[in-house]
């Protein structure tokens, strides 16, 4: 009640008043914006999953016939959701490891470490088409720079983006290029946060770094290593441009994510409603995955300040 | 602490330097790599153990690129969408943080958390209705699917970077206006505004960034040939000359010009926006 009474007290001040209206006329095109390109369209895709749908003739319903075919008849659902899930599984703990090193290394305080960052960081501003295609050449098997270098130790490369087992693990390479990126920044701003003398402590009981490592540092960044994780897998799921532009799924779909699979059923085939389906999968899984994370996290995850 | 001795200090400075300059080596590689492919002919883009300072220089590569591809029709259209993007990203996610740090209205903080809860959201759910709405407005092949949503909100993470940048601005700056008559509109306009320049020009580079280089938006929305964006110039100029490395590669090269020249121009806003990025969803 009580909020109710300063609710109304609130608007008897002609000065609040004013400002209120004014919040509201400036957060309006905010509004708009979710009412027109956010809220409708989700509702209209949960809409569109339930019918057949080809954008020249009006949405037939179904019901749930297009999940129903989704789930049990497609086998490319199957197949680009492994192939989506492998991607993220094995991507996700290398990015994450390999820019939490980067950042270690970048914590020295040697002379000429900020050039050192400059250049680490460098990478990370590539993505998309141009990454893709720089890499289709870095990875070409006869004359690229990665195999070209393997030769000259005497080692005979894979056909990477050109062979089924190693395609997915190419785009892994290629994007493990951009781990001295923001994420690397964050984890550094991490670690300069950890107090000198829990290092001091584990030297005193005679720890080497490993200890350092093992005890301090990682208990220590762990809630940046979780949020990290997060995102990640969502960024993850999500690929898109690296499979359209190197491969276009292929070789033997081994590079059909997610996303690409549903593109192509969107916009070649024109089944929105199918793909209204398997958007809405994809945002299920999300959810899922996500909440599962922060179960879990809770656990391993140390918050300074909490009770032990 | 235990001392280290001298010898062991020096030892340590020689492996982390060695660390710094080899990872260093790994990271630049690709990039003198492909600069050298996009000056050279076939003869030496093809030859085993590779070359990397051909025997001569084949600038033709480049201008092969305007000749094969509309380059600065492409030029010109990104441009056109990257800039109107961010005008529309900068006016309209400013004026909606400024609601949110420094007006008081009932439900503010609800919507606010509404607004965040946006970030997680896949864009594959609204693509598919969002690209009849706009067939049905009649802007395919038009750069307005692109542009005019920027307009509305400018993006939550956008209007989330500025809201914190807008809160630690001092109240008593509002106060004082405030008591002198000054409306909220010329607050907005001429005291946050201004002060908030440093965080402007985080949300312009990140923005510039995301529309400079999508791919999704104009693969779906334009399907014109002389509509195209450089980025998707480029990814259709992949599929069509796969194995003119050189001239492929040179297409690249202009393409990252334009992010590399305005990273060191910008460096401290690209760190800046990239670090925050991370609490993007």
């Amino acid at each position: 009640m009580k909020s109710i009474d300063n609710l109304k007290s609130f608007w008897k001040s002609p000065l609040r008043r004013n400002q209120a209206m004014l919040g509201y006329l400036f957060v309006s095109p905010w509004v708009l914006g979710f009412l027109l390109f956010g809220l409708y369209p989700i509702i209209m895709s949960l809409y569109y999953s339930l019918c057949q749908y080809d954008v020249l003739r009006i949405p037939q319903f179904i019901g749930l016939g297009n999940y129903r075919e989704l789930l049990f008849k497609d086998p490319y659902f199957w197949k680009s959701t492994w192939n989506t899930v492998y991607y993220t599984f094995l991507r996700t703990p290398l990015v994450i490891l390999g820019s939490l090193m980067l950042a270690v290394l970048v914590n020295n305080a040697v002379k000429g470490i900020r050039f050192f960052r400059t250049i680490y960081f460098i990478p990370s501003i590539i993505t998309g088409v141009v990454l893709s295609s720089i890499w289709l050449w870095m990875l070409n098997p006869q004359y690229g720079l990665i195999n070209t270098t393997l030769a000259f130790f005497g080692i005979q490369g894979p056909l990477w983006l050109q062979s089924p087992e190693w395609s997915k693990p190419s785009i892994i390479i290629m994007s493990l290029w951009s781990i001295g990126g923001g994420r690397m920044l964050v984890f550094l701003a991490a670690l300069q946060g950890i107090p000198q003398q829990m290092y001091e402590v584990v030297d005193l009981d005679g720890g080497g770094w490993w200890n350092k490592f093992r005890h301090v540092t990682i208990p220590m960044v762990s809630p940046v290593i979780f949020l990290w994780t997060v995102l990640e897998i969502i960024f993850s799921f999500q690929v898109f441009t690296e499979a359209y532009v190197m491969t276009k799924g292929g070789p033997l779909n081994s590079t059909m994510f997610y996303n690409l699979y549903l593109y192509y059923k969107a916009f070649d085939d024109f089944s929105m409603g199918y793909a209204s389906a398997l958007a809405w999968l994809l945002l299920l899984f999300i959810l899922i995955v996500t909440l599962i994370q922060f179960r879990v996290g809770r656990k391993l995850v140390y918050y300074e300040g909490e009770k032990a | 602490m235990i001392i280290q001795t001298p010898s062991k200090k020096i030892l340590n400075k020689i492996i982390t330097y060695t660390f710094l300059v080899g990872v260093a080596a790994i990271l630049i590689l690709p990039f003198l790599w492909i600069i050298s492919t996009s000056l050279k002919g076939n003869e030496s883009i093809f030859a085993i153990p590779p070359q990397w300072i051909p025997d001569k220089i084949h600038w033709d590569n480049y201008t092969n690129v305007f000749e094969k591809m509309p380059f600065f029709t492409y030029l010109r259209n990104s441009i056109f969408v990257s800039g109107m993007t961010i005008i529309g990203t900068l006016l309209s996610s400013s004026l909606v943080a400024y609601a949110f740090a420094c007006l008081k209205w009932p439900g503010r903080n609800g919507v606010f958390i509404f607004v965040l809860a946006t970030m997680m959201l896949p864009m594959q759910v609204t693509m598919i209705p969002l690209f009849v709405l706009f067939k049905n407005f009649g802007w395919l092949n038009t750069f307005k699917p692109l542009i005019v949503p920027a307009f509305f909100g400018g993006g939550a993470f956008n209007i989330f970077l500025l809201r914190h940048f807008f809160l630690t601005i001092p109240g008593e700056l509002f106060d004082a206006a405030r008591i002198d008559g000054c409306s909220e509109w010329r607050i907005y306009w001429n005291i946050v505004l201004p002060l908030a320049k440093p965080a402007l020009a985080t949300v312009a580079i990140l923005t510039f960034m995301m529309t400079w280089n999508d791919f999704f938006g104009p693969l779906i929305y334009l399907s014109d040939k002389l509509k195209g964006t450089l980025a998707l110039g480029l990814a259709m100029f992949v599929g069509q000359h796969q194995t003119e490395w050189g001239m492929l590669m040179a297409a690249s090269v202009m393409m990252m010009i334009p992010m590399i020249v305005l990273f060191f121009l910008f460096q401290k806003y690209f760190i800046k926006g990239f670090m925050m990025s991370g609490i993007k969803g």
